[in-house]
């Protein structure tokens, strides 16, 4: 038998392609009598649309065609759907504006598809893009949620003439109003969460084929999550059924969130490669992710805290206007909903929370779902909130977290959430001791002999990954299930190919779902590839986003490994003439009960394919399982960062001393990839508080539409990361994990904002705190 | 990118012949600013002229008083150049920090003068060090080349061939980047030699410029002190995204006073 796989620190299998080249990105994929695709799109944030003359490009060199939204009406194509319907304070159904896949009559934002040039070459269809004429008479736009909603802002939809989407709420309302004229304090802060822009390392492309002999598609495409593409597509775009297409998302270089979506151009190219009978790719340059993939955050909020003398927390009320940009795009309207104001309770008994949302339409490009999605939103507000209370009240800002912890579960949040289990001390007792914060004092004091302002901040987060389960997930409006599906295929010599729908575009399935099943199959690692982004290949799946692979995913294997086993036990009683009631079974080996006699999991798997000695009165032959798993509840990873900065306010630069995880991802498949999802997940939350920011000018053009003004993190933005985590399984999946991918850019931006703010002495800064933003407030404490 | 018509000369005369053709034949250094503009079609030459192949205007000479860059010489080399290093520390530090390690074993001395980035690093070290660049046609002090926002003392077919500069007693080159693209928000070049002191700054304006006041300070006591006091005046300043005009003179006393520290580490 082999060493145990689970909790391995394995180098991960796929890394050989990916740092050789051998890696088949979407872009990669050239296919007989290729064609390339580009896209039009509007200078304008917002405009009608009063003629297209596309003739000039027509006849340009290696032009194939050029289609606007006038071809797309005359296909009747629908427009991209949203998967989730949320109904308002009054009982009302969102509003959901058509998203049509090129513009019909009027554009909403800058960058939005207006026509595509298909031509022989890339450079061809580049050159002609520059043919199309486009006349359009401007409108006044608006880019920011809360001028969106004043009176006279300029309206984006007939359907929402006040630009709301919907106004949701949670919580009971009364009870909390009447909490805070009770408290003897409230703590109140006014901020933005900056909107962001994902930048996975490998832009968005798709390639779209048509075969004649079957009438069928095939659709490569970056995606996270094929098969919902392929459902949103066919079903609700394109009218198709789906065992005629066929989407394929292999190597993908990253997604964020970014690529979970359906987008237009995916059903652009696909469509278009039926009307020339030729495949149509194309791949996003960087400015054109910018403009149009789906951003990130963009909240505007006003956050208070009631509690009482001792700093215990009484109430929450929360209000936020979301920014969902000019149409919704596929997970939208949930994102600032059911994934933020569930999360509000945090680590804390604060028992009653009020949170209302408006969702609304700006001439931005859409805002999704983005590494946290919501999570991030919710702990900014909870953390900020509880640190600045601690400086109010002058209690320690630790102490008052432990005196609001919950400590007894499951425990019921007054935000629709139960957490099954957790342990909050432990974290924070960790981190507070790894960031040995008792001497935070003298090394503060040296750092003002230096002329340097140090200061220290707590985030403790908490998340809910894998949203389970569909019955609730549907009953709150999800228009699709929130299962996961899984299969085993056993070879006959004992080697394993395993079927996921869960998708890998960097976390490292390969490596970490191989593990689970060799671990459980008695296996080496290199006898289990694991298959996924393929829907001719899957027998379905969910994809991956929220944390949810290794919860969602993952247990669906472990549920087909489970029938493995169960059928390998029929066939094992059969070879070794013993009943089924008394064969066990442990890592690839089928023992008689009390006896020596055994049989290898390479034995009964060729023994199924073989079947001269066999059960054949009771068993088929083959080992080959599947399973759908759909969980019972959310998990809930959770974890304590302490970080401490040094401010040079000279410059308002802030440099980061220290960073300091401890996080609770339940059991742990290997510790090493876990690290770096949580460094990534760190930096990328250390991005949002430090150094990026998506701008609009008023006028609705990207001001930070390159690397030139949009600044993601470098490796010296960020320090030497220190890392630990504490376990309490997850109780209600078998391998009791939680999931790790989000939790570093959800717990990130409050730790690192609370440190900064404790160096300068300023009550709130906004994000990103660039030198010139922390330098003002520092002038701006010293005026006052 | 549209097409063009690439040509790579042997020698200056004929690069400056075709150069001189017209408006759209464009010079290629090391490609940093017009390849990326071209990429993006914002600029569409009808010829490009590759100055790579020129021999003679690459390359670092060295003598006691003086250092003689090649107008092609690339960041990178004068980075590393051992003469550099022992000659003016602070041009081969200076060299070091433009962009990333791509831009410099790309990027050439004469592109970036030429050019004129308001946010470009050279200037502030040839206007700083009082440096004379050396065209095809004539010497130009550094005093008189800098013209404004992306504009030079250069004529129509006129190349820089190569830029000389005076070796200080002690300079220092001190940057504050913009964390997006690394140019700078504001960088002073600050030198002290026999002919007196001269503080250079870049990124903070439309064009580098020289600032007086803390020359005048510094030549009465070369300390950090001496210019901690020495307020920059925020009219006129570069204000964007990143950094406004109040910031960025309150950034150039900052950086003046860092580089006058480090000139005397």
């Amino acid at each position: 038998m082999n060493a145990p796989l689970i909790g391995a620190r394995i180098p991960r299998k796929e890394d050989y392609r990916f740092l050789t080249g051998a890696g088949r990105y979407t872009d990669d994929v050239t296919l007989p009598h290729q064609t390339h695709a580009v896209f039009v799109r509007s200078p304008h944030a917002h405009a009608k649309i009063k003629s297209i003359n596309s003739s000039r490009a027509k006849s340009a060199p290696g032009v194939l065609a050029v289609y606007t939204g006038d071809d797309i009406a005359a296909a009747k194509l629908g427009g991209l759907p949203c998967g989730w319907l949320i109904t308002d304070v009054n009982g009302q159904p969102m509003k959901e504006p058509p998203y049509p896949v090129l513009a019909q009559g009027k554009v909403r934002f800058s960058g939005e598809r207006v026509a595509v040039v298909v031509a022989e070459t890339l450079d061809q269809a580049h050159d002609a893009a520059e043919l199309v004429e486009v006349n359009y008479e401007v409108l006044p736009a608006v880019v920011d949620a809360v001028k969106a909603l004043a009176k006279g802002a300029p309206a984006l939809h007939e359907v929402a003439p006040d630009n709301t989407c919907y106004v949701w709420a949670l919580g009971d309302k009364s009870a909390v109003d009447a909490a805070f004229a009770k408290a003897a304090h409230v703590t109140k802060l006014e901020f933005v969460n900056n909107r962001l822009i994902p930048n996975a390392i490998e832009p968005r492309a798709a390639n779209g084929s048509y075969s004649r002999a079957d009438d069928s598609y095939t659709l490569y495409v970056a995606s996270q999550n094929p098969h919902v593409e392929r459902l949103l597509m066919t079903a609700f775009v394109m009218g198709l059924p789906e065992h005629k297409v066929r989407v394929v998302a292999g190597d993908v270089g990253g997604g964020f969130g970014s690529k979970i979506y359906l987008y237009a151009e995916d059903v652009v190219v696909t469509w278009a490669s039926k009307q020339l009978n030729r495949p149509v790719k194309w791949t996003a340059d960087r400015s054109e992710s910018y403009l149009s993939d789906a951003h990130g955050r963009d909240h505007t909020t006003t956050a208070e805290l009631a509690l009482d003398k001792d700093g215990k927390f009484l109430a929450m009320r929360v209000k936020t206007a979301a920014n969902v940009g000019a149409y919704l795009s596929t997970f939208a309207s949930c994102v600032p909903t059911i994934l933020y104001a569930t999360l509000l309770a945090g680590q804390y008994t604060t028992p009653v929370i009020h949170c209302e949302v408006t969702a609304v339409f700006t001439n931005t490009s859409p805002v999704d779902a983005y590494r946290g999605a919501g999570r991030p939103e919710a702990t900014y507000v909870v953390e900020r909130l509880v640190e600045t209370a601690a400086r109010e009240l002058k209690i320690d800002a630790a102490e008052i977290r432990r005196r609001n912890f919950i400590r007894s579960f499951p425990y019921q949040t007054p935000v629709a959430l139960l957490y099954d289990t957790g342990n909050y001390d432990a974290t924070l007792d960790a981190a507070t001791k790894m960031a040995d914060v008792a001497g935070f004092a003298a090394r503060k004091a040296e750092a003002a002999k230096r002329g340097k302002l140090r200061g220290l901040g707590y985030a403790c987060y908490i998340e809910a990954c894998g949203i389970a389960p569909s019955a609730v997930a549907g009953s709150l409006g999800a228009r699709a299930g929130l299962f996961e599906a899984g299969e085993i295929r056993v070879h006959p010599t004992g080697s394993v190919t395993v079927f996921t729908g869960s998708h890998s575009h960097g976390q490292g399935h390969e490596t970490s779902f191989a593990q689970v099943v060799a671990d459980r199959l008695g296996l080496p690692i290199d006898s289990v590839d694991i298959v996924h982004g393929d829907t001719s290949k899957i027998l379905f799946g969910m994809g991956t986003y929220g944390s949810r692979s290794i919860a969602v995913g993952g247990t669906a294997i472990v549920k087909a490994l489970d029938k493995i086993v169960a059928k390998g036990k029929k066939i094992a009683a059969h070879l070794l003439e013993a009943a089924e009631a008394d064969i066990e079974y442990d890592r690839g080996v089928f023992t008689v009960k009390g006896t020596d006699k055994k049989k290898m999991f390479g034995e009964v798997s060729f023994a199924a394919y073989v079947p001269h000695n066999y059960p054949h009165d009771k068993l088929e032959p083959g080992l080959n399982e599947n399973a759908f798993y759909d969980p019972t509840n959310f998990t809930f990873p959770a974890g304590s960062y302490v970080c401490e900065v040094e401010v040079d306010p000279e410059t308002g630069v802030v440099r980061i001393e220290r960073w300091i995880a401890v996080d609770d991802f339940g059991k742990i498949i290997n510790p090493m990839i876990v690290d770096g999802q949580v460094h990534g997940g760190l930096a990328q939350g250390i991005g949002q508080a430090l150094t990026e920011n998506c701008h609009y000018d008023a006028s609705g053009q990207l001001v930070t539409g390159s690397f030139m003004d949009y600044s993601i993190p470098r490796a010296t933005d960020v320090p030497m990361f220190e890392v630990d985590t504490r376990e309490t399984p997850c109780t209600h999946n078998p391998l009791g994990v939680k999931g790790c991918g989000e939790a570093g850019a959800i717990g990130a931006p409050a730790a690192l904002m609370n440190a900064i703010t404790d160096a300068i002495g300023a009550k709130d800064l906004p994000m990103p705190a660039t030198p010139q933003t922390v330098w003002r407030a520092i002038q701006n404490e010293k005026a006052a | 990118m549209h097409p063009f018509i690439y040509h790579r000369p042997a020698n200056v005369n004929d690069a400056v012949t075709l150069a001189a053709k017209g408006p759209d034949h464009k010079l290629l250094a090391g490609g940093q600013s017009l390849v990326q503009a071209m990429k993006l079609r914002l600029s569409s030459p009808s010829d490009v002229i590759d100055l790579g192949s020129i021999k003679d205007l690459s390359g670092i000479k060295a003598s006691g008083s003086e250092v003689t860059i090649g107008a092609m010489t690339r960041h990178a080399e004068v980075e590393k150049s051992p003469e550099v290093r022992k000659a003016i520390p602070a041009l081969a530090a200076l060299a070091g920090q433009i962009g990333d390690r791509q831009v410099r074993a790309m990027g050439t001395l004469g592109g970036a003068l030429a050019n004129n980035d308001p946010a470009a690093d050279y200037p502030a070290a040839v206007l700083g060090l009082g440096a004379t660049i050396v065209t095809n046609k004539r010497r130009i002090p550094a005093d008189e080349f800098f013209k404004g926002l992306f504009e030079t003392a250069l004529a129509q077919g006129e190349l820089i061939t190569s830029v000389v500069f005076p070796v200080p007693k002690r300079a220092a080159y001190t940057k504050f980047k913009n964390q997006a693209s690394r140019f700078a928000i504001v960088g002073v070049f600050v030198a002290e030699s026999s002919s007196g002191v001269r503080v250079a700054v870049t990124g903070a304006g439309p064009c580098v410029f020289r600032q007086k006041d803390m020359e005048k300070a510094l030549a009465a006591k070369f300390s950090p002190e001496s210019v901690a006091g020495v307020k920059q005046a925020a009219s006129g300043l570069n204000s964007d995204l990143h950094a406004g005009a109040e910031y960025r003179a309150h950034l150039v006393t900052v950086m003046a006073k860092r580089a006058v520290e480090n000139a005397l580490k």
